[in-house]
């Protein structure tokens, strides 16, 4: 099966019953068997005019409580920015998928790259902080969208699945479960105020047309949902309080592999690159050569270096110029190395056997 | 209809300025919905950004007060998601015809089964009055300061012409036809706009001649020409007095609609 397809199989297996995109490469397959299963589930797909109404519709349906997804691709992923911020500001759960291309502007669109991966954390306006997932194969499509409905519902935040137009368009075999854990979102208690933090900083849900009767603003809000714009305490209290629920929990949310922890030179990937990071040591295996695969990569699992106490180095293959080396040096004293590859294929082993040893 | 069975009574009073028309246009819509019997627990409000769109704050349903423009975009996904809940919108000229232009024809095309309120005061009252779709040619506003030259959107014609079911213009002088049209609207399936012309005598009026509320409100109603008597006037080829706007219900049809539940 197709990566796009699997994932789009794992968002009806999260229970997802709400979909609304509109098409753009390389991510298109994802709406196309959307249209195809969705309704045959009692649930709705939608072709929108653009992909700002796009991300607003999954909103909008997020507040009836629905498990509620899109699909795009860099220039759609940047029409959505605005709206991104509104489910961060209103703590809506939504799944936004971006099978990232080669990019600025409309760059290659049947290329791949990674080229999202801080626009996804920083692009709306504001501070705020989300959840991001990077698969590395068409089985991980499927799981780590499941994932990512959980830990949206869970944490009431835009989470993002940022795989690529390697992953999306490769095919493998696909072994779907008999079922998967589905989080529910939490409501909220009848008499708490809406925008009350429950457990985990985390207000219970008031979905529409339960009685409620709430308020939802993108405005600096209190607890009533009420607008508060004017005033500073309030404006820090909810701001400080949208980033801790995510960071807080980076330990919950964390999902990594670590392979020879033991090891001094250690590769460090997320999505497609990973596919060459398994070559590599599939190759060599008389040498030590450790390896972190990061299926979280926001927030920013920092503790997983430290699983890597002998690391004298740690190499960086990114397909853009190193947006998440650049994140890795935040946390270490250990060199990091980026390793760069733009223009849409995939790192070679001998390219990445080369950065080993030019390490040395 | 009680009051407080449908404000936030906690909310008011309203950010409005003294003199505007947008409290009208609220208690229209709420006395329809009520004349209606809605419960407030199966009715949801969504606006955009602007004046209008602070409307829903005051309203004790559920309610969405999104990103400017994108209104009927999420009002979209809630109605498609649980199509058993009613879906109204409060909007401006700005909100929806400018910004919000491509989701409002989009909206009308798909028939959504919404309606939509339109608070059109020719102008952005809540940035401090720069010129908007509506603005009339040679009007003042503070982008356009030596007078507009810019042409002018017919919203309702707008919304005929690209498909929703029912279209109806009215103005905050006309309480009663408008309260009728609103009520009408939230009947009828599929989409429905409600245009309202409506004063804002601190953005608009003042730089305009039309600073004093009564006069906006007699200009309102002696400029308004109903629009069977316009079309009555054309057919016989007679004169249109110059300055007048048209009226009245420009459309009520059964198209096919979206998100009505089956």
């Amino acid at each position: 099966m197709q990566g796009n397809t699997a994932c789009a199989e794992g968002a009806l297996a999260a229970g997802c019953r709400f979909f609304a995109g509109y098409p753009i490469t390389p991510s298109t397959e994802v709406a196309e068997h959307m249209a195809l299963k969705l309704p045959k589930t009692k649930g709705v797909f939608i072709q929108m005019e653009d992909e700002l109404a796009s991300i607003a519709a999954v909103i909008g349906a997020s507040w009836t409580g629905a498990r509620a997804m899109t699909a795009t691709s860099g220039p759609g992923f940047s029409l959505m920015m605005e709206n991104i911020g509104y489910a961060a500001m209103t703590e809506t759960p939504c799944v936004i998928v971006d099978i990232q291309r080669g990019g600025p502007s409309t760059g290659q669109p049947t290329l791949g790259a990674q080229g999202d991966m801080l626009q996804c954390r920083f692009g709306s306006h504001g501070d705020y902080s989300i959840i991001a997932l990077s698969p590395a194969s068409v089985q991980e499509m499927f799981e780590l969208t499941v994932k990512a409905f959980n830990l949206s519902e869970r944490y009431r935040v835009p989470t993002f699945l940022m795989a690529d137009e390697i992953i999306g368009h490769m095919r493998e075999r696909l072994t779907i479960p008999d079922s998967v854990e589905v989080v529910p979102r939490k409501k909220l208690d009848p008499g708490t105020l809406p925008f009350k933090p429950g457990e985990g900083d985390i207000p219970g849900f008031p979905a529409f047309g339960e009685g409620y009767g709430v308020h939802v603003t993108g405005l600096t809000h209190d607890e009533r949902g009420y607008p508060a714009a004017t005033n500073p305490r309030a404006h820090e209290k909810l701001v400080m309080r949208l980033v801790r629920k995510v960071e807080s929990a980076r330990r919950e949310i964390a999902d990594y592999r670590v392979t020879n922890p033991d090891a001094e030179k250690v590769f460090i990937s997320y999505g497609a690159p990973t596919r060459t990071v398994y070559q590599v040591l599939h190759d060599r295996p008389k040498e030590e050569i450790g390896h972190l695969q990061l299926r979280v990569v926001w927030p920013f699992p920092e503790f997983a270096l430290s699983e890597f106490p002998d690391a004298k180095s740690f190499l960086v293959p990114e397909m853009n110029l190193g947006q998440m080396a650049r994140e890795m040096e935040r946390h270490t004293d250990v060199p990091v190395i980026p390793v760069p590859k733009l223009g849409g294929e995939l790192h070679t082993p001998d390219e990445l056997a080369k950065a080993l040893e030019g390490s040395r | 209809m009680s009051f407080r069975d449908w404000y936030r009574i906690d909310r008011l009073p309203t950010i409005y300025c003294v003199g505007c028309g947008n409290g009208t246009v609220i208690n229209c819509t709420l006395h329809a919905v009520d004349t209606l019997g809605w419960k407030w627990e199966e009715t949801v409000f969504v606006s955009g950004i602007g004046c209008s769109s602070r409307a829903p704050g005051y309203i004790r349903t559920d309610s969405l007060h999104t990103t400017h423009g994108r209104a009927l975009a999420f009002a979209t996904g809630i109605k498609l998601a649980r199509p058993d809940l009613h879906v109204a919108v409060f909007t401006g000229d700005g909100d929806l015809a400018a910004i919000g232009g491509n989701h409002f024809i989009h909206a009308c095309r798909r028939n959504v089964d919404m309606t939509v309120i339109c608070m059109n005061n020719w102008i952005y009252g809540m940035t401090g009055g720069q010129g908007s779709p509506t603005t009339p040619r040679g009007a003042i506003t503070t982008t356009t300061p030596y007078g507009s030259g810019e042409g002018v959107f017919d919203l309702s014609a707008l919304a005929v012409a690209a498909g929703a079911n029912h279209v109806a213009r009215w103005t905050s002088y006309h309480v009663k036809e408008l309260t009728r049209a609103i009520q009408t609207g939230l009947e009828t399936p599929g989409f429905s706009l409600i245009e309202v012309l409506t004063q804002c005598p601190t953005a608009y009026g003042r730089r305009n001649k039309l600073r004093d509320v009564a006069e906006t409100v007699e200009y309102l109603k002696t400029h308004a020409i109903l629009l069977q008597k316009y079309n009555r006037l054309v057919g016989e080829g007679k004169p249109v007095p110059e300055d007048m706007f048209t009226v009245g219900e420009f459309v009520r049809r059964n198209r096919p609609v979206m998100g009505v539940p089956p």
